[in-house]
């Protein structure tokens, strides 16, 4: 049993109390009670499925089969399934996912205990994970069950006429009556302009008039829903055939598009190294600014990567610049800015003398002020002995110099004003000959010793720019020669976006069409009576959420007026109460019809 | 975007006033709304609630009772038809309250006068937001702080218009003056950041398009959410008035003043649905800014999956309020649930977590 509600216009009635039990079969739709009172005039308002229980299932598989498949196409189960699917997102927002491998590395070692159930659990890639796609899936094959039949229906309802009067007119939600000396078949033909003038779909049959309006309305939900597969195609599509690598470049280097010279690379299945286009691009320069006064000193105000690309293996080389929120397109393929930092170029000589190491090495910024970490590995140092001994630098480079004792050396500002260089020095063997790839920001210490100078302290030196840290025991030096910027890039092969955009805003018409437009109907009925004049009858039935309907019968019976005007003194409605809302209790008013349709 | 720019000082301060004289205002029409509330209790108007009361009981042993409405309307020439409308604006047949003034013309004095501070302080605290756009030269809603000025600043926009269009929601006046002024408080408590220019991620005019829909999908989102929450409090009244148990405590007495549970329901029904579409608007014009920005429409960044989250909680409940056994109660419970998913999008996620919509300390 449910209560059933109904809602008329707002501004101008008193309430009135309705309770219509229904048994569980008939739950939430109307159509039983319509068959009753209205016939098939309040059938079909709307498409939406009848929100039944299914019965019990038969016997067999068919009936199993049959009874699963009412309930995954029942509007509770959907609703369940939304439910789930929005619970089911929470957690990929507060647990690292495994597109930001970082993050999830350093969760793992922070929960060493949780951390195995997650990865059982799909915690680390939920949206990828089969219980997400499994909630999903039910939930497109619940909506597809849904829509299907309702389109056909849709169409259907498209193609008949608007459905006949109902024998009882004084039964709907609104009603209006009136004598009139037109004839009825003037009646008739006047409603039926009036009601067309309005767009209304009409359809005349036996002195009454049937219209219809607010099609668009089912038409929209029908549009959403489908646009939601259009999504889903497009997502689908966006995983499957789009790929994006990621390059850290330093000042003056280049790249060109090829699977090795990405720092990471993840692409869809249906993308292979084949579809790599043949372009690439240098970094010439790197212009960044920043608040240099101000709450938000030291934030950024402009950041653009200015360079020089080419398309096609022998292209002219062309000057570009991309920054933040304008990617630049080269030969179809998007590439991205996405941050920036500083390389300390460095000179190494190893206990010969050698040069073990000369270059740019990028240090990766660790707050919002510049102070950035990183790893100078120098695996081709020679120990005095002329025996391989492997050097290695780890520290933090600051572009603006400070210190205190809480932060210890550290950046106050992130632009060049007072670059400097703190390592410590380490060596013995940075395990890189193992083969196993290593992270170029990250030092392995297992078998490497840090180096202390004639005291035993640490050596530790903070280095300005031309300063050389020289290691102790002559295995050699380290010199700051300069400073390079350094800007990385998403390269990205893009493919479902037009599918999602148009499917998006599909979306957005269907809603809009479905969510504000009434759908609604009104008969007009016209009878000769005993004394010769004519009756005239209109009614009509709009949606539970329309307030408009009254409104709209009492224009088009002012509009009727010219055509078909009162007599002075019309009859009361046939069950006129009276505008007294303090109805006496026990007073046997009428049941109303249920409207017949929601949502 | 004007990087140069040099933020202008005097505009700034100018914005810090008025927002302050605006919460000032707010305040005042507060405790008008207040005075509105006390001068309407049943003590003051004894009989006529009493009356009301009877009323209510006595339509609710009578169900179906028939409505006669004239409209007397259109042209000298013609009158317009009567219409009769026998739907019910609610399905235990009680009247919607008479307002938070019961009745009392010293009560809806006040009320009135709550409604004028409350203009008063819009006007302040829109000019509180105009003048912090000029001084920083782009769209006020660039931090925590801006974003709840200018929230604030919708949902009582929002509220006014629906006064403006001579709707009866006087009775959100004071639960609205409550929240604004916790809003703007706790924005210049808390979120307070001084007008600067925003980091280059921000640069880009699908800040004024996606960050404003999202301002007010959020602003009538709330509306809806205190219609949900006073009709799942007016309901349990309705429920317990419609068994016969007598409500004649001050809870009561609030209660029976607030619009029937139907109309309630309906307008939190109205307010969601009218402004889903543009929170659907806002999620794809945030992808398509994530598209421009980061290259990738839809990451799961943890705002994507709170919008997203917080959309399927609204799909859910405006499904649920046409299912049979979710309608009523349980889908008001769901369009709250929606709209804590909505606040925790903007409080706890900004806070809590950190993705890629972290921008400019909070």
């Amino acid at each position: 049993m449910s209560i059933t509600q109904k809602n008329g216009g707002d501004a101008a009635e008193t309430p009135a109390a309705e309770e219509t039990p229904q048994d569980p079969e008939d739950t939430g739709t109307a159509g039983k009670s319509d068959s009753e009172e209205l016939g098939a005039a309040g059938a079909q308002l709307s498409t939406q499925p009848a929100d039944t229980l299914a019965q019990a299932p038969g016997l067999g598989v068919i009936g199993w089969a049959r009874w699963m498949w009412r309930q995954l196409t029942s509007m509770r189960v959907a609703l369940i399934l939304l439910f789930l699917l929005s619970l089911a997102a929470i957690p990929g927002s507060l647990i690292p996912q495994h597109s930001d491998q970082l993050k999830v590395d350093a969760f793992k070692k922070a929960h060493p205990t949780i951390s195995p159930l997650y990865e059982r659990l799909g915690m680390f890639h939920v949206y990828s994970s089969p219980w997400f796609s499994a909630i999903y899936i039910l939930l497109f094959v619940s909506l597809a069950g849904c829509i299907v039949p309702r389109t056909w229906q849709f169409v259907g309802q498209l193609r008949s006429k608007p459905p006949a009067a109902p024998r009882n007119l004084t039964r709907l939600p609104a009603y209006s009556t009136w004598h009139t000396d037109a004839t009825p078949e003037q009646v008739t033909a006047a409603a039926e302009r009036a009601l067309r003038g309005r767009r209304f779909r009409t359809s005349v049959t036996g002195g009454s008039v049937a219209a219809e309006k607010g099609y668009l309305r089912e038409a929209g939900n029908l549009l959403f829903h489908v646009a939601l597969f259009g999504l889903l195609i497009g997502f689908a599509a966006t995983s499957l055939e789009a790929a994006q690598g990621g390059k850290l470049i330093v000042e003056g280097d280049g790249f060109t598009n090829n699977l090795t010279q990405y720092d990471d690379f993840s692409g869809g299945t249906l993308y292979g190294k084949s579809d790599l286009k043949p372009f690439g691009f240098t970094l010439d320069s790197f212009d960044a600014t920043y608040a240099r006064t101000g709450p938000e000193r030291g934030s950024g105000r402009k950041f653009q990567a200015n360079i020089h690309y080419w398309n096609g293996a022998d292209g002219k080389p062309v000057k570009g610049t991309i920054s933040v929120n304008h990617p630049l397109s080269i030969g179809g393929e998007q590439v991205y800015l996405i941050s920036h930092g500083y390389a300390p170029v460095v000179t190494v000589k190893d206990a010969k003398g050698n040069i073990a190491y000369q270059g740019a090495v990028p240090f990766l910024p660790q707050d919002n002020l510049g102070t950035a970490i990183g790893v100078v590995k120098v695996p081709d140092a020679l120990g005095k002995d002329g025996k391989p001994d492997e050097l290695a630098f780890r520290g933090i480079f600051t572009p603006t110099f400070a210190l205190d004792n809480v932060q210890g050396p550290h950046s106050s500002f992130p632009a060049l004003d007072y670059p400097a260089l703190i390592l410590n020095a380490y060596h013995g063997d940075l395990g890189m000959d193992a083969g196993l790839p290593q992270n170029v920001y990250q030092l392995d210490t297992t078998h490497m010793t840090q180096l202390k100078d004639d005291n035993g302290e640490l050596v530790s030196k903070a280095l300005k720019p031309g300063d050389t840290l020289t290691l102790p025991d002559g295995r050699g030096s380290l010199r700051f020669d300069g400073v390079k910027t350094w800007a990385s890039f998403t390269i990205s092969h893009q493919a479902g976006n037009e599918a999602a955009l148009v499917s998006g805003a599909a979306a957005i018409l269907g809603l809009m069409g479905s969510l504000f437009i009434q759908r609604r109907r009104i008969w007009v009925r016209a009878l000769p009576s005993q004394d010769g004049t004519t009756l005239v009858e209109m009614g009509g039935l709009g949606r539970s959420e329309s307030a408009r309907i009254a409104d709209e019968i009492g224009d088009v019976a002012l509009q009727l007026q010219p055509d078909a005007p009162a007599r002075p003194d019309p009859d009361e409605a046939p069950d006129d109460d009276g505008p007294d809302p303090d109805q006496p209790p026990g007073n046997p008013a009428p049941q109303t019809a249920d409207e017949g349709a929601r949502a | 975007m004007n990087i140069a720019a040099a933020v202008n000082e005097n505009f700034a301060n100018y914005s810090n006033y008025l927002i302050r004289s605006a919460m000032f205002v707010y305040a005042l029409a507060f405790l008008a709304h207040l005075a509105e509330w006390v001068f309407g209790a049943r003590s003051r108007v004894a009989v006529q609630s009493a009356a009301l009361t009877g009323e209510a009981e006595q339509k609710s042993a009578a169900p179906g009772v028939t409505v006669k409405v004239t409209a007397r309307g259109g042209t000298t020439t013609l009158e317009r038809p009567k219409v009769v409308t026998r739907a019910s604006a609610s399905d235990r047949g009680i009247a919607d309250g008479p307002g938070a003034a019961g009745g009392s013309e010293k009560g809806d004095l006040y009320g009135r006068i709550a409604v004028s501070f409350t203009v008063l302080a819009w006007l302040l605290h829109f000019g509180g937001v105009a003048f912090r756009a000029a001084s920083v030269q782009r769209a006020p809603w660039g931090n925590m702080y801006e974003f709840s000025t200018t929230f604030g600043m919708v949902a009582v926009g929002a509220y006014l218009v629906l006064l403006a269009l001579k709707k009866d929601v006087r009775w959100i006046g004071l639960f609205l003056t409550t929240t604004v002024l916790l809003d703007l408080g706790l924005a210049l408590s808390v979120l307070y950041t001084s007008s600067d220019q925003l980091v280059p991620a921000l640069h880009s005019y699908w800040l004024w398009i996606h960050v404003s829909c999202a301002i007010i999908s959020g602003a009538v989102f709330y509306l809806a959410a205190v219609g949900s929450l006073l009709y799942l409090f007016r309901d349990h009244f309705e429920v317990a008035l419609t068994a016969g148990r007598a409500q004649d405590g001050r809870w009561g007495d609030i209660m029976r003043r607030l619009p029937s549970a139907a109309t309630l329901d309906k307008f939190a029904y109205r307010m969601n649905a009218l402004v889903f579409p543009l929170w659907t608007f806002t999620i794809i014009a945030g992808a398509i800014w994530a598209q421009a920005a980061w290259g990738h429409y839809w990451e799961w960044d943890p705002k994507e999956t709170w919008s997203f989250i917080t959309w399927v909680a609204y799909a859910g409940y405006l499904h649920a309020r046409a299912t049979a056994g979710w309608k009523g109660r349980k889908a008001a419970y769901l369009a709250l649930a929606a709209f804590a998913c909505f606040l925790f999008n903007y409080y706890g996620v900004n806070i809590f977590v950190t993705g890629k919509h972290s921008y400019a300390g909070v």
